[in-house]
């Protein structure tokens, strides 16, 4: 049996309720993972996919995903993950990107700069989230979780992290 | 064609394990904090990339198999990583060169898989493709520091290619599951060392001499390493058979 009172924007609007477990200001519809939303007969069927291919994170929003869709009365549910198209920071939402600055995580560059493989690259201008200063550096393209990379900034001298372009 | 198949996305699954569980070796072991982080979240990569296709591989074996039960439940003979990814870490130079060749491989290996014929090893391949160009940065610029670096490095690295030369040529001999794949991994030997040598000379590295190349990993025949790594990696689901987290 499905829910057919309840369309298809206000389920999104649900969705948006499920946060990244490990950015917990962001929400899965601000990451850009949720991919689509399909009502079968008897059956409803949320597309995901995946940020990083080893982020342990998406486990645990798949089951939160199939929560939300059993507590809002869809008896049948069914989360199914696609690859292709490869996730990209550029489906992060703008408003994913302003929560991320303020929650002190500088949110991704447009440009896909990991995508070539080019050596001794300079670092991306990346704006410190704290003092706004474009005077910053990278210490490590490796940060705290997959999806980051670790930067100071010059003048205000905090560390802090990057969401690195993807 | 099906057995094949089965057989070479096993091969790719178990590529990405068995290394990515030599990288997490490192964990907490790193030089610096910074490249302990990098070395552990590679490793992280590859094991991700590795239950996308041993997710697939058990699709496709329809007999009830999970990506649990064909990493944790299958025998060294059973597995067909290249004996690259199961050489021991040794020192952070071996680590670092280890990775390099792999990761070279990896790039251009992705790059074909990603327009192949089958359209689950393309999409993963795709998705992975991003990553190891990621890898393959971080290692080559990881060689040339080495190589380019101090005397004691410098030697460091020469050694390591000494010890690991002789495990790349397997790379690019296809197994009889590979020759339907579409791919012509034997293709992909020349832009490899052209790569090598790119960066060997950089790095002031002399590019490897012929030597005698080791082969078997494709075929389950592995060096002495891979028993012990499987000896710990599959411990749990051995001695507690079944048990979940």
């Amino acid at each position: 049996m499905t829910n057919s009172a309840i369309d298809k924007k206000t389920l999104y609007a649900y969705l948006d309720e499920i946060k990244d477990p490990e950015v917990p200001v962001l929400s899965i519809i601000d990451l850009g993972i949720v991919r689509d939303i399909v009502m079968h007969d008897d059956e409803i069927e949320v597309i995901i996919t995946p940020t990083y291919t080893g982020c342990p994170a998406m486990d645990m929003i798949a089951m939160n995903i199939r929560m939300m869709l059993a507590t809002l009365g869809f008896k049948k549910q069914k989360v199914t993950t696609i690859l292709s198209p490869a996730w990209t920071t550029d489906w992060m939402s703008e408003e994913g990107k302003r929560k991320l600055k303020e929650y002190g995580i500088a949110p991704p560059n447009p440009k896909q700069h990991v995508c070539n493989e080019k050596l001794f690259a300079d670092a991306e201008a990346v704006q410190c989230p704290h003092c706004d200063s474009y005077h910053t550096h990278r210490i490590s393209e490796f940060g705290s979780t997959a999806c980051k990379a670790l930067y100071q900034c010059d003048d205000c001298k905090e560390p802090f992290d990057y969401f690195k372009c993807h | 064609m099906n057995n094949d198949l089965i057989n070479y996305t096993l091969h790719l699954a178990d590529n990405s394990l068995i290394l990515g569980q030599r990288n997490s070796e490192w964990c907490g072991h790193g030089p610096v904090l910074e490249q302990d982080i990098a070395i552990t979240n590679i490793s992280l990569d590859l094991i991700g990339q590795a239950r996308n296709f041993y997710q697939y591989a058990a699709l496709l074996r329809k007999d009830g198999s999970t990506e649990d039960s064909l990493a944790y439940l299958r025998t060294e003979r059973e597995y067909k990583n290249c004996l690259l990814t199961e050489q021991p870490n040794g020192d952070w130079a071996q680590t670092i060169l280890r990775q390099f060749f792999f990761s070279s491989y990896q790039y251009l290996l992705y790059q074909q898989l990603q327009t192949g014929e089958d359209k689950q090893l393309a999409a993963i391949a795709e998705k992975s493709l991003k990553e190891a160009t990621y890898h393959l940065r971080w290692s080559s610029e990881w060689v040339i520091r080495l190589g380019d670096g101090t005397e004691e490095s410098h030697d460091r690295m020469l050694k390591a290619a000494d010890e690991l030369w002789r495990y790349t040529g397997e790379m690019f001999i296809a197994a009889d599951y590979e020759k339907k794949t579409g791919i012509d991994i034997a293709a992909l030997k020349e832009p490899w060392q052209k790569r090598v040598k790119e960066i060997f000379n950089e790095a002031t590295l002399p590019y490897p001499e012929k030597i005698f190349m080791q082969e078997g990993g494709k075929q389950g025949k592995h060096t002495e390493h891979l028993g012990y790594i499987l000896s710990q990696l599959q411990y749990m689901q051995r001695a507690y058979p079944g048990c979940e987290w």
